[in-house]
């Protein structure tokens, strides 16, 4: 995966091919084509620099210990900002992702602590089956977003706006506003090991390996599946991609569906390291979703964006509040540098999609 | 220079710089009062950048424009509107979600006291403006509810309301309107004229430039050919400044007998309700031979794209049946229609045709991702090699497929389009107004892909508007009106007159029939 946003396989080998063009051409590299290659490697300078900055700044920043408490965060963020990637991509966005975190949470908690209460009995269930309810609780408020957004021609926000509110009643009402605390399972009810999520594996969090492998799984379906280039070309032109034969409302329920699971998946592995789970828990994260996908390089009129540079928009996510924290910066602080940064970077975004759109316009005339 | 009465607009010596070209290359240009001057050239000539420059959009790069005797120079379209120059876009620039006389008076509103808006007046001179135009609307009809041609006339009865009007350029106003809508619109060109106001027009049709213009200037390559009187000219003249060589469609004649053609497709009592009563397309039938090519004439709201969404999937609620090869199929949604082998070149290439997003090469083959699959992804070599084959059979001219769409003109993107159709190898191929929007050569082009795949079996059926173009290209045309199928011809029966007249038919039959019941 790679951190800008065109299609290219990988950043540097068909830069390497352009400029090898270029010279058959017998063309000089242009100010604009670097100029290019710098804006598309924008959020990746950047994050160097924060670490870089944070590391002289902060002198506990550059530590293990500290680098694994960014990693457990920027794990959360990147989950939901993949879903939420999917989403914006079809020209879309899902503000229900921050209240499913803490319904799942709250769902998976209340499974273990208190189990499932039916017919008078009281059921237990092991964790991986836990897991597997609390991501089809996910996949059901997803599924129930892309329905209205699909059948009833809701616009999403307003759509994810609802859910919103009533994924996050629902976790409320699960305990009546309280926590489950200590969930851990008992050895009798055969429900141990929840807090597994929220551990390391060779030093490297159980959170952030699932982030990898979901990265991964729907980079490779983004980019080499028909699904994925369907989700692109909804955002593109929604319109001539049903001319085409794409099946836009499925593609956007199934989305909206992967997005409630990612969700899902987050508020999972949130209860577990906090080893409890609150249903207030996720709230105003879909804002770091969000800004994860935009300072990546989605766009949020839809039709680009790459999971790679979400990842790494996450860390910039990271890195910001976490550094900042250890900087000793105060959180309202931290509030006004992190507006600051999403909106210089869509800002810079815009400009290069202007570039880019001057450098098509111009090539269409250099072709006449 | 000199204070020539007769010269309403000079510009002098225009460039205009983009970077990497010179879309204007000190080029001299008469407005002459009360004329209609026609600026020719093909895409990329200029033309546009030259009306933009004076309807203050653009602002050159070097010259200067005189406006009666004064030097002037437009911070932008408000100011340039100020001093009298009107522009009417070949891309509308309306508001969709406003209505009729919202749209007419946008940042020119009648007020009470500078503070109310005077809805009474905008009203009664939105009626009025209409009436003139000899185009009845109801002001208070949303203009995102119209169609494309009756945009038009709201476009222009916006810059009619402008007191002092002196110049109006119309940029290809008649590139979506129908035949009858165009005698309209000549009739209120040559009014203005006649009240003194000078026209600018743009177009790609000769014939009409022939009727309607006074003076004819043409660019090419950014360059000033030539100018002329157009009594002094005639269309080869014409055609041959604008491309350095003569052109233009011919009939292509084929010797097939269709009897013993097998029909591929057969539509049987067509009917299509329009919302508040009354048919969008009445008890239509036809059929398709294998191999052929069949027309749809029509005016704007005939029924003619109709029949196209039927067909797709997209009107699903029509009633009456469809045969494709013989056996009756349920038409209920896009992507099944295509995978019974239909696919369709949609009129508006940029909303529906094309995502802008994505490069050429994708563009190309996204209505077939799922033929070129390994497992479960995609096999990217087998997916490029289709593209390649693709660009090459229809001869788009492409640097790189991986370049955006929108490195491409406007006829190579029109080829993609169609190539982004073919590939997902249909029976039947649907073309709506294939050739709007794009240069002769590019025209001439896109009539030869379509009668090789004809050739090679593919039945196909065309809308055009362009009676030129669909005389030339078509082997049996069936003719629309009002909803109704008017007439049906066939090679030697294809004529102009015929067209024109089975073109008004159906509204003909719908008045007296209005008439019987009351």
């Amino acid at each position: 995966m790679c951190w800008h946003h065109t299609r290219d396989t990988a950043s540097i080998i068909p830069m390497k091919k352009e400029k090898s063009n270029m010279a058959a051409g017998t063309k000089k590299l242009t100010k604009n084509d670097i100029i290019m290659s710098l804006l598309k490697g924008r959020t990746f300078i950047v994050l160097i620099i924060l670490v870089l900055f944070f590391s002289f700044a902060a002198p506990n920043f550059f530590t293990a210990s500290s680098l694994l408490l960014i990693a457990k965060h920027v794990a959360l963020y990147g989950i939901l900002g993949i879903g939420m990637t999917y989403v914006i991509i079809t020209g879309g966005i899902d503000l229900s992702v921050g209240s499913i975190v803490g319904l799942g949470g709250m769902i998976a908690g209340g499974l273990i602590n208190e189990g499932l209460r039916m017919f008078g009995y009281t059921a237990y269930l092991n964790v991986p089956s836990i897991v597997i309810v609390t991501i089809a609780f996910g996949a059901l408020v997803g599924l129930l977003n892309g329905f209205i957004i699909t059948r009833f021609k809701v616009a999403a926000f307003i759509a994810t706006l609802g859910t919103m509110y009533i994924a996050r009643g629902f976790a409320m009402l699960r305990s009546n506003g309280a926590t489950f605390s200590n969930i851990v399972g008992k050895e009798a009810l055969g429900n141990t090991g929840f807090e597994f999520f929220g551990r390391n594996i060779l030093g490297i969090p159980v959170g952030a390996i699932i982030l990898l492998i979901i990265a991964v799984i729907s980079g490779i379906i983004l980019k080499n599946t028909p699904f994925g280039w369907h989700v692109q070309s909804i955002g593109g032109n929604e319109k001539a991609a049903k001319l085409s034969g794409v099946k836009t409302n499925r593609v956007k329920r199934l989305v909206y569906m992967f997005s409630g699971m990612c969700a899902a998946i987050v508020g999972i592995i949130t209860a577990s390291q906090l080893v409890a789970s609150h249903p207030a828990s996720g709230e105003t994260w879909e804002m770091n979703a969000i800004a994860a996908a935009v300072l990546g390089g989605t766009s949020m009129s839809g039709g680009v964006g790459t999971i790679g540079g979400t990842i790494v928009g996450a860390f910039v996510i990271g890195v910001i509040n976490d550094g900042m924290v250890m900087c000793g910066v105060s959180e309202f602080w931290q509030m006004i540098i992190k507006g600051v940064v999403i909106i210089v970077a869509v800002l810079i975004d815009q400009f290069q999609r202007n570039l880019q759109n001057r450098m098509a316009l111009q090539s269409r005339e250099e072709n006449k | 220079m000199q204070k020539n009465e007769n010269i309403v607009l000079h510009a002098d010596r225009v460039s205009k710089i983009y970077p990497g070209t010179k879309a204007l290359d000190n080029v001299s240009f008469d407005v002459r009062r009360g004329k209609v001057n026609v600026l020719i050239g093909e895409n990329g000539a200029g033309k546009s950048t030259l009306m933009k420059i004076i309807a203050g959009i653009e602002r050159p790069s070097s010259g200067r424009i005189i406006l009666e005797g004064k030097e002037v120079s437009f911070k932008d379209t408000t100011e340039a509107r100020a001093y009298g120059i009107g522009i009417i876009h070949q891309e509308l620039s309306l508001f969709p979600n406003l209505n009729v006389y919202q749209n007419i008076f946008m940042a020119n509103e009648k007020t009470i006291y500078n503070l109310a808006l005077d809805n009474k007046q905008h009203v009664t001179e939105t009626i009025k403006v209409l009436d003139r135009l000899e185009y009845p609307l109801n002001p208070e009809t949303l203009v995102g509810d119209l169609r494309v041609g009756q945009q038009q006339m709201i476009e222009i009865a916006r810059n009619l309301i402008q007191k002092n009007l002196k110049i109006l350029i119309m940029d290809e106003p008649t590139s979506s309107l129908s035949e009858q809508e165009v005698e309209v619109l000549f009739k209120i060109i040559r009014e203005l004229t006649a009240s003194g106001i000078s026209i600018v027009y743009i177009s790609h049709r000769l014939e009409e430039i022939m009727r309607i213009g006074d003076y004819v200037t043409i660019l090419r390559d950014g360059r000033f050919v030539a100018e002329e009187e157009v009594k002094n000219i005639n269309v080869p003249w014409i055609v041959q400044q604008m491309v350095g060589q003569e052109k233009s469609y011919k009939r292509k004649e084929r010797e097939i007998d269709w009897s013993k053609r097998e029909t591929v497709l057969n539509v049987k009592n067509m009917k299509l309700p329009k919302s508040g009563g009354g048919f969008l397309l009445d008890d239509v039938s036809f059929n398709l031979k294998k191999g052929e090519i069949l027309g749809i004439y029509g005016l704007m709201g005939s029924g003619r794209t109709e029949i196209f969404e039927c067909l797709m999937g997209l009107r699903p609620e029509f009633t009456g049946t469809v045969e494709l090869e013989g056996k009756a199929i349920k038409i209920s949604n896009v992507s099944e229609q295509i995978d019974r082998g239909f696919a369709v070149i949609p009129e508006d290439r940029q909303r529906e045709g094309l995502v802008q997003t994505m490069d050429i090469g994708r563009n190309i083959s996204l209505s077939s991702l799922t033929r070129y699959m390994k497992g479960m992804f995609i096999d990217f070599k087998k997916e490029d090699q289709k593209i390649n084959e693709q660009i090459k059979d229809i001869r788009i001219k492409v640097a790189d497929k991986r370049l955006p769409i929108l490195s491409l003109s406007g006829g190579n993107q029109q080829k993609v389009v169609i190539g982004k159709g073919i590939l997902t190898e249909p029976k039947i191929l649907l073309l709506d107004e294939p050739s709007r929007g794009i240069d002769i050569g590019a025209k001439t082009e896109v009539f030869d892909i379509i009668h090789q795949y004809a050739e090679r079996g593919l039945s196909i059926i065309v809308i055009s508007s362009e009676l030129k173009e669909i005389l030339a290209i078509a082997d049996r045309i069936i003719v629309l009106s009002n909803g109704i199928k008017t007439d049906e011809l066939t090679g030697e029966e294809i004529t102009e007159d015929r067209l024109v007249l089975a073109s008004y038919k159906g509204h003909r039959k719908h008045h007296t029939n209005e008439k019987g019941e009351k």
